[in-house]
């Protein structure tokens, strides 16, 4: 197999890079052993929200954020790049209808009636970023385990969304379909029959009372997940919100789908349930990499290849059995504990020393090797496989991903247009 | 033997213990979306697999997985959960039987060699609703299921008077039962697109793959059958590539008999490392320079649709990339990942509304592009998406002979 560009995975940061690269006319594959995070993750765009402090706004906290976290991978694009990924983003992702800005976080719901702060939700979160003082009903479904609407509304009831505090009333709504085992998916695509629609409105309007907005389980469609929400807004006449819970996340999935429809459609590739196992490097760079296929594995020759394994959670970064952290396609360094330091602290919720752990880069965004200069030219890492962030707690997961995805896509598009003239 | 195979096939079962419950293969079924018969592939796979110990089964609802493989390949812990699910089939089918409709669906090559003779009656009665209506009263076949109608002349019977190319460079061709008694015509193709690269082709006398009894849950019978073609193809010397046209025959030889069955034969070991899908093969080719590009201009309309079992092989989709070098084609690639045959499945009565149900966005997507032709490199696949749609489906491979000027 040949490409112009190898992207090694599949979640947001891969597949940022991708769509880029073949909206630049490479011929592009992204090779993915599953179909990565997106499935798992809420669907909204994290950028900052704590460091450790809460954020009112990303944009002008990152100055800050950067001069305390020289190392962090928000410093290979800046500010600049972060809002050029961005803007990308809602572009490419048009069809979720993304509303948000980078100068002013929204906090949103948990699925257990916390607020988190995000910069960019989908269409169907809009209404998420709550009217201070104002009713809002939690709408949960009897029989769907993912959602607890009582425990919601409670929990909610104690936050504080600005200076009032938020009003949530929880409704459990009968099921009009039949009855079972209820998963987000099918209730997704159950929903996406009108008649299902009118009879859950028909038990849910005359309970709205004066609730400004109505916050439903995040199982509102999935192909047709717009005309879904827009219909329900219509027949209850108050705003409706979606609130990501337990996986699998229907925001994220519809997001999945999306960008994969957007890779296609700038002609690129995408093989799922392959993994890159190994790389050839020569006097030019990498040659290829290896990949697995049903019954050999096969070299993939291509000019520019990208690293968006992820960290160590999803296997970006290995811990082998003497204790090294290794970085397991090109064998990279990895910076973090080193063999017999300790991985994890003793409180859950604590930031953990693995947490930062992964490869280092240069100012494009090429992973250094061991000697601490770039290992090959051609070779540049995006996402979560970058050392130097703790995307859960500073809650930036998809602002690194977006941001250094787009970036290593820029540097090779960069590199070609440089070989050209 | 590569240290793939080594580990793969030692891991069907053990690679439960990878599965963290995330439920992207759930999300990612075509099945469980559509009916509640089958509660998903984690549900029946890595969670019920904990309780199967011994001769009992949880229940029958792995019977209604169609092996269609993308929970397989959508899990990000390579969790092996088709082949987890394929294998709980054949042991519930162990215990309850295997009823006779299944036994008969399980031999194509049966169904080939008892249909050649009453060739004409046998066509006529299945396409006739009258018929049809017993049919599925009787055997369970579902009256408007797509069923291939019977060749006159076998693929074989041709290939024996075919003279034999003399070139230096040979493969192997591993034609399968439906080219063989269905659609002779496409393996003529094949071997004309093979010989026009300037490669002797060896069509040595083969049997069925055994794929049809393993999906159907006899392995006893599967592995028999895969072990036996094995022996028949291994019997050209050599590195000589074997090439598949028929996309799940060939992920059966590449990895599922080994893999599910657990055969370990030393043919079939050898003969799973060479096997080619036909496109595969052709883009290798281009790839080295040395595929033919004196093409003719295809002024069409054609909408590729990449089945299951042709992206479990991992391979992206050559038959795209090698049709894309023709002039004047042009080339709709269709978005959906199952069409709701999943092999013999989509014709059991019981099953044929899933099926359709499972098809319905592939069918609508077809209809919307009105294509000249539909693409679609598995047999079964092409007359089920022909049946639903009213559309002419061919294999990929029957343009680019068009465009070598073949007829």
């Amino acid at each position: 197999m040949i490409a112009d560009a190898l992207v090694i995975g599949a979640g947001t940061a891969g597949l940022t890079a991708g769509i880029r690269l073949a909206q630049g006319g490479l011929r592009v594959t992204v090779v993915g052993t599953g179909e990565g995070c997106l499935p798992l993750a809420s669907g909204t765009v994290d950028v900052l929200g704590y460091t450790p402090d809460p954020v009112p706004s990303p944009l002008a906290a990152l100055p800050a954020f950067l001069a305390a976290n020289p190392d962090h991978p928000y410093r290979l694009a800046g500010t600049g790049g972060l809002e050029q990924s961005v803007a990308w983003f809602v572009k490419t992702a048009e069809p979720l209808g993304y509303r948000g800005e980078l100068a002013r976080n929204r906090w949103v719901p948990t699925v257990l009636g916390g607020l988190r702060p995000t910069a960019l939700v989908p269409a169907s979160m809009a209404a998420a970023d709550l009217p201070a003082g104002g009713e809002v009903v939690i709408a949960g479904i009897r029989g769907f385990r993912d959602l607890h609407p009582a425990l919601l509304a409670a929990n909610l009831s104690q936050a504080t969304s600005g200076a009032a505090a938020i009003q949530a009333r929880a409704v459990e709504l009968d099921w009009p379909g039949s009855a079972g085992d209820l998963p987000a998916f099918r209730l997704a695509r159950r929903l996406e029959d009108e008649e299902i629609r009118r009879r859950l409105v028909a038990q849910l309007r005359p309970r709205l009372g004066g609730a400004a907005a109505v916050g439903m389980p995040a199982v509102l469609g999935r192909e047709r997940a717009a005309e879904v929400h827009a219909d329900l807004e219509r027949r209850l006449g108050i705003p409706v919100f979606e609130i990501p819970g337990l996986p699998p996340s229907l925001p994220g999935l519809r997001l999945f789908d999306c960008l994969r429809r957007a890779l296609r459609a700038a002609g690129g590739r995408l093989v799922l349930g392959s993994t890159a196992v190994g790389a050839t490097l020569g006097k030019g760079g990498v040659d290829s990499v290896t990949i697995t296929q049903a019954s050999r594995r096969v070299d993939v020759r291509a000019g520019f290849f990208v690293l968006a394994t992820g960290g160590f959670p999803t296997g970006g970064v290995v811990r082998e059995p003497d204790g090294e952290l290794r970085e397991p396609v090109f064998g990279l360094p990895v910076r973090g504990p080193a063999a017999g330091e300790e991985l994890f602290g003793d409180e859950y919720l604590a930031e953990h020393p693995l947490d930062r752990a992964g490869i280092g880069s240069d100012a494009e965004g090429r992973p250094l090797g061991a000697g601490g200069a770039p290992l090959a030219s051609n070779l540049y890492a995006a996402g979560a496989v970058l050392a130097g962030g703790v995307p859960w707690r500073e809650k930036s997961g998809e602002g690194i991903c977006l941001t250094t995805g787009w970036h290593a896509a820029e540097a090779i598009l960069g590199s070609r247009r440089e070989d050209a003239a | 033997m590569s240290m793939l195979m080594e580990t793969e096939g030692l891991s069907v079962r053990p690679s439960l213990d990878g599965c963290i419950k995330c439920t992207i293969c759930e999300s990612a079924c075509p099945y469980a979306a559509v009916t509640e018969r089958f509660p998903g592939p984690k549900t029946v796979g890595p969670q019920e697999e904990r309780f199967r110990h011994g001769p009992l089964s949880a229940d029958w609802s792995v019977d209604y997985c169609s092996g269609c493989g993308i929970c397989s390949r959508v899990c990000p812990q390579d969790v092996r959960i088709a082949e987890i699910n394929s294998r709980a089939r054949a042991q519930l089918k162990e215990q309850r039987g295997i009823p006779l409709r299944d036994q008969l669906l399980a031999r194509p090559d049966w169904m080939g060699r008892l249909g050649r003779p009453i060739r004409p009656l046998f066509n006529w009665a299945m396409g006739t609703p009258l018929v049809r209506f017993p049919v599925e009263r009787i055997l369970g076949i579902h009256r408007k299921a797509a069923v291939p109608r019977v060749a006159s002349r076998t693929f074989q019977q041709w290939a024996k008077r075919h003279p034999s190319h003399p070139a230096q460079d040979r493969v192997v061709y591993f034609h399968g039962c439906s080219t063989n008694y269905f659609e002779p015509r496409l393996g003529r193709m094949v071997v004309a697109v093979l010989e026009h690269q300037g490669l002797a082709v060896d069509i040595p006398p083969q049997g069925c793959c055994g794929l049809p009894l393993q999906s159907n849950g006899n392995f006893p019978a599967a592995r028999t059958y895969a072990t036996r073609l094995a022996h028949q193809l291994h019997r050209s010397p050599g590195e000589v590539p074997v090439i598949a046209a028929s996309t799940s025959c060939g992920l059966m030889l590449k990895r599922e008999a080994r893999e599910i069955l657990g055969v370990e034969d030393p043919a079939l070991v050898d003969i799973a490392e060479r096997t080619y899908d036909i496109f595969e093969f052709l883009r290798d080719l281009h790839e080295h320079g040395r595929l033919k590009t004196d093409f003719a201009p295809v002024e069409l309309t054609a909408a590729y649709h990449a089945p299951c079992q042709q992206q479990n092989q991992l391979i992206g989709k050559p038959a795209l990339d090698v049709l894309a070098l023709i002039p004047g084609l042009k080339l709709v690639e269709l978005d959906r990942d199952c069409c709701g045959v999943g092999g013999t499945y989509g014709i059991k009565k019981e099953k044929y509304a899933i099926s359709m149900a499972v098809g319905a966005g592939l069918f609508s997507d077809i209809k919307q592009t009105a294509p000249d032709l539909v693409l679609c490199d598995s047999e079964t696949c092409r007359w089920h998406i022909a049946k639903a749609t009213g559309f002419t489906v061919v294999h990929p491979l029957e343009l680019l002979h068009r465009a070598y000027g073949g007829h």
